[in-house]
């Protein structure tokens, strides 16, 4: 039998109904391998091992009786954006250090009515704003493939723990790429559904209008098997689509025989790094031998998918955030002089220095005189970057791209640069300005670091993502990889 | 104060309602709006604004809105969206107030009132819209501190906001006056102002007679009565004029009105310029309204104050400002319709009786209509023993006073007390033949030519029967017996 | 076009950020840095574009008016920094 911390979800889910191990057992190995290797990656804030236990055992009892859900006993890691009750959510800050939740998530809730083993809470960049998970008030996560490199951001904790096989699958948030360029960088599946397909009711607000719960695991089909216990209609939150959520498992084996791929013509550019394009060339001549056809496709307004999302995000967040006061829950500055004081030096003190700009970013764009011209011009950018796709959509299934412009960077490389981190997010984050579903799959390595292809659907085809992925990985071996100290 | 115009000057007044709209649970989440709940413990986490929460809609808010527009005879919104308002203040958890901004749910209304000379004038609205409510600050008792308590944190809140048309604090008063009836009949909100569920923001200027420009006006605000709103306004009038004429400049700010020392004051300042920073709420889509959905809720219009008022004047011959005393509350109108329907007495009796000896009655115990001891069928029964002759107005006053005390139905307390009149001619002559022995004094000076004495001797025979002879009756025998 | 003191003061407090001067001087920088990124946009042309606030194109659900939270509030005032006889309190606000 392979390792137990080797298997896939889908793998250990047999295991378990077979009898082979327990869940005990199983949520025990992973809980020794955090213990061994936390320390280098720093993938976690908050370990629940008790209770991971507890759980586990409750579901070994239940599978007895067969009364157990779909993810029964199986272990996972929720970023720690997602408010567990009982269980501390820090966000990644200091503002929300000892902040413990009264109340469950909806994801989170879904996830535990279905069996599922919480490991524990997944380290990450503060407030999800950042893409190498460098603004954590917890210290930074190593990327497992080499531990000088970022995993990513702004989920890195919970894609470094899933490529150190630290757990089979992790859930994780997208704003800009948050899910997608980890999953790249750390050689995992990441996948980030349609806008309102899965509830963000508990999900601690960055940018309302573009952040999605999704899941980073190491193979399409385990990914399948997640997204469907957390998709689905949510009455707590007014932007959850209330659409019937399919069996993803179910076609995800069926041929993509004449399914149409999009290849942009703005992305293999000059910002490209020439590698990393031609993994992602390798990657489609792949889906092009299952039977795709590709055409191509343009997005004019591409270029301006990154200042406009840095408009809208900030703009959002810097009003999201404001209920950190101080008064209610969360950091409190000591003795102050007054109110003013009360809010000023708690936020001062509780936020981390990219938070604070981007909250400032965000009150600049929406300020007096400058609404206008930034704001409300950049949602008019939206609407023509979503134009954009639905035009190509008219032609194509998927649209198929490089994740990222490279493999990981060194940790500490970009964060002088505001801009140039950025651009990072420069594939990604059309997708949630458009609030399509997209994935970013292992499509090999470049100088020993992962890369990802980058699938993006129109709305609610997330079938078609899974199975184009599924397929491919049936012929492809990148997500089985795992780096050499983690094997 | 009963100065109505500045003469030299125009005074333009625009007003702004806050009415708490009285649905049970809040605008966007499910806890409880019951007014007088311990501190917090109707506050839930969507009105604490803890992190990952979200807003849902409170479909009530939507219908009483559509209602609201519609008894204006404003436009509803196909679509509206909601917008946050961004400051921080402790009452406001979230540091943003879910309010609606461009696109308001109801838009180009109007109302009518009755400005001094007893002209009709057209008072425009400009718009409604929701919004939720903040929470309370306590600043006593509590040392260094101020406590907050957020009970109130996302009641829901109709905005109503009214055209500068406004030109005196009569008319002020009158339009206000008129929205609170207004939201009281439709049921949308209790409109009670001491517990703050009706709050009116008046903004005032002035400016020469003539000049174009409108002048800098000031908000006042604190106002939580009637009788304070028009003083206030008057008083702030005076100031903006007496300082202009003193060649200073007014200035825009926020007055707090302060009902002891009868004068407005300039707030410290709690905005500092506020960059208010409206977007549309991400959390929240646009509401949609149909066609079908405002007819739907159309046909449940209620006969509104003013058709109403028409109807009475018009059905029962009763006059405009009696007609509109009685309209101003839906439960008084109905009370009074229901003892009409009850007696063959004119309305204008039932009228009389509902204005006078009722309402008094009801204001020396502060109560409203709805806690009336006497029912509207027990009151008719008093004005039909009235109409019918078995007692006199006079009696009645008595018998009414103890039927509020509970002594029964109207026959009851006639029968218990024996107050029936006497109509009995050769009852009422024996008393009149007594009264003429009893004063021969006046009697010659009577038939002398003093015709003022009839009023002594009806009085004299009133006392000896106990009020219980017919007026009438006595009248006659009386001039029969001495026109001799 | 660069932002200047004044100005990323004014954002700062009504932000509600105490910054100190290092973080000032590096905001100012960085601040401005960011603005030029952003200012790409008005290359576009968007005449006659509706803005878009939401990625799906649906109308806000409406749930009904009933009572459906209880009351918790010891349990949500475990994470209050500081509360007496059940407010939440502040330094004394003056109106």
């Amino acid at each position: 039998m392979t390792e137990l911390h080797s298997q896939t979800l889908t793998e250990l889910a047999i295991g378990l109904e077979s009898g082979d191990f327990t869940s005990v057992e199983l949520t025990q190995a992973l809980l020794d391998r955090v213990a061994e290797h936390n320390d280098k990656l720093n993938a976690f804030v908050t370990i629940t091992a008790d209770e991971a236990l507890a759980t586990a055992a409750h579901a070994d009892a239940a599978r007895e009786t067969g009364s157990g859900g779909v993810l029964n006993g199986l272990p996972i890691i929720h970023k720690d954006i997602f408010c567990t009750r009982g269980i501390r959510t820090t966000c990644g800050s200091k503002m929300l250090e000892n902040f413990v939740s009264p109340y469950d998530a909806t994801v989170v809730e879904k996830l535990s009515a279905a069996g599922a083993v919480v490991l524990g809470k997944s380290n990450m960049d503060e407030f999800a704003m950042g893409s190498s998970t460098e603004t954590s008030y917890f210290g930074p996560v190593r990327n497992p493939w080499n531990l000088d490199c970022t995993p990513g951001g702004s989920s890195g904790g919970s894609s470094a723990a899933v490529a150190a096989r630290i757990a089979p699958a992790a859930t994780g948030t997208d704003t800009g790429g948050s899910i997608r360029q980890p999953a790249s960088l750390t050689g995992t599946v990441g996948i980030k559904p349609t806008y309102g397909r899965v509830s963000r009711y508990g999900m601690i607000a960055f940018a309302s209008s573009l952040d999605q719960a999704g899941v980073i695991t190491r193979s399409a089909e385990d990914a399948a098997r997640l997204l469907g216990v957390m998709a689905g209609f949510d009455a707590r939150d007014s932007t959850s689509i209330d659409q019937p959520v399919p069996d993803y498992t179910l076609s995800i084996g069926d041929s993509i025989k004449g399914l149409r791929v999009g290849i942009v013509r703005e992305h293999f550019d000059a910002g490209l790094d020439q590698q990393t394009g031609a993994r992602v060339k390798e990657a489609i001549a792949v889906l092009e031998s299952l039977g795709a056809t590709t055409v191509e496709v343009s997005l004019p307004n591409l270029d301006l998918s990154v200042p406009t999302y840095y408009v809208v995000a900030p703009a959002e967040c810097s009003s999201n955030l404001s209920r950190f006061d101080g008064v209610r829950f969360g950091h409190r500055a000591e003795d102050p002089e007054d109110l003013l004081d009360l809010y000023c030096r708690s936020r001062g003190e509780g936020f981390g220095d990219e938070v604070k700009r981007r909250i400032m970013t965000g009150t600049y764009v929406l300020s007096a005189g400058y609404y206008d011209a930034y704001y409300l011009k950049a949602q008019q950018v939206r609407r023509l970057i979503a134009d954009d796709f639905k035009k190509a959509f008219a032609n194509v299934d998927v649209i198929a791209g490089p994740t990222t412009p490279s493999p990981a960077f060194k940790l500490g490389d970009k964060v002088d640069d505001p801009i140039t981190m950025y651009l990072n997010d420069i594939y990604t984050i059309g997708a949630n300005l458009a609030g399509l579903p997209a994935m970013s799959v292992p499509c090999g390595l470049v100088d020993d670091l992962p890369v990802g292809l980058h699938l993006v659907g129109a709305h609610f085809t997330e079938e078609i993502l899974l199975r184009c992925a599924h397929q491919y990985q049936q012929q492809t071996d990148f997500h089985t990889a795992c780096p050499e100290a983690f094997k | 104060m009963g100065i109505s115009s500045f003469s030299g000057w125009e005074v333009v007044i625009g007003l702004e309602v806050h009415a708490q709209l009285a649905t049970k649970a809040k605008i966007f989440s499910g806890a409880s709006t019951a007014y007088g709940a311990e501190p917090n413990t109707q506050a839930c986490l969507v009105d604490l604004g803890y992190p990952g929460v979200l807003p849902v809609l409170n479909e009530e808010v939507v219908r009483m809105a559509t209602l609201f527009g519609l008894a204006v005879n404003a436009t509803v919104a196909r679509r509206s969206v909601f917008a946050r308002k961004n400051y921080f203040y402790p009452d406001l958890p979230k540091g943003y107030q879910i309010s609606q901004y461009e696109l308001p749910i109801v838009e180009h209304g109007e109302l009518f009132i009755t400005d001094g000379d007893g002209n009709e004038r057209r008072i425009g609205i400009t718009r409604a819209h929701l919004e939720e409510d903040a929470g309370k600050s306590i600043h006593e008792g509590l040392g260094a501190s101020s406590g907050i308590d957020l009970n109130r944190a996302g009641t829901p809140l109709l905005e109503i906001v009214s055209e500068p048309d406004l030109r005196s604090a009569k008319e002020a008063v009158a339009y206000l006056r008129k929205i609170h009836t207004i939201v009281r009949y439709l049921g949308i909100s209790d409109g009670n102002m001491q517990e703050g569920s009706f709050r009116c923001d008046a903004n005032v200027s002035v400016r020469r007679l003539g000049q174009k420009e409108l002048g800098t006006r000031a908000e006042l605000k604190n106002l939580n009565s009637f009788r304070f709103i028009e003083k206030a306004i008057n008083f702030e009038i005076e100031r903006q004029i007496e300082l202009i004429k003193d060649g200073g400049e007014v200035v825009q700010e926020t007055r707090l009105y302060d009902s002891d020392k009868d004068e407005t004051r300039s707030m410290r300042s709690k905005e500092e310029a506020n960059d208010y920073r409206y977007f549309p709420d991400p959390d929240l889509l646009p509401v949609e309204i149909s066609e079908e959905y405002i007819e739907a809720i159309r046909v449940t219009l209620p006969e509104l104050p003013d058709a109403k008022q028409q109807r009475f004047v018009n059905d029962y011959d009763l006059k405009s400002d009696a007609a509109a005393i009685l309209t101003t509350s839906r439960a008084l109108a109905d009370y009074f319709e229901a003892v009409v329907g009850a007696t063959d007495a004119r309305a204008q009796v039932a009228a009389n009786w509902v204005l006078g000896e009722l309402s008094g009655a009801l204001n020396r115990e502060n109560k409203g209509i709805g806690d009336s001891r006497i029912a509207a069928t027990d009151l008719a029964g008093l004005v039909n023993r009235i109409h019918d002759h078995t007692i006199s107005g006079k009696i009645a006053k008595q018998v009414f006073e103890a039927m509020w005390e509970g002594e029964g139905t109207a026959d009851e307390v006639i029968e218990a007390k024996g107050l029936e009149q006497i109509t009995d001619s050769s009852a009422i002559e024996t008393i009149v033949d007594r009264v003429i022995a009893a004063n021969p004094g006046p009697v010659e000076e009577y038939k002398a030519g003093k015709d003022k004495l009839m009023g002594f001797f009806v009085g004299q025979v009133m006392k000896e029967t106990q009020g219980q002879a017919n007026p009438e009756q006595v009248n006659q025998i009386l001039k029969a017996k001495l026109n001799d | 076009m660069p932002l200047d003191k004044d100005q990323v003061h004014h954002i700062a407090m009504l932000a509600r950020l105490k910054l100190s001067d290092e973080e000032y001087a590096e905001s100012i920088e960085k601040l401005s840095k960011i603005v030029d990124f952003i200012d790409q946009l008005s290359q576009a042309q968007t005449d006659g574009v509706v803005p878009m606030a939401h990625p799906l194109d649906a109308a806000q659900r409406l749930r009904p008016d009933a009572i459906s939270e209880i009351d918790e509030r010891d349990a949500y005032q475990e994470n209050a920094p500081a509360v007496s006889g059940g407010l939440y309190l502040v330094p004394k606000v003056i109106e």
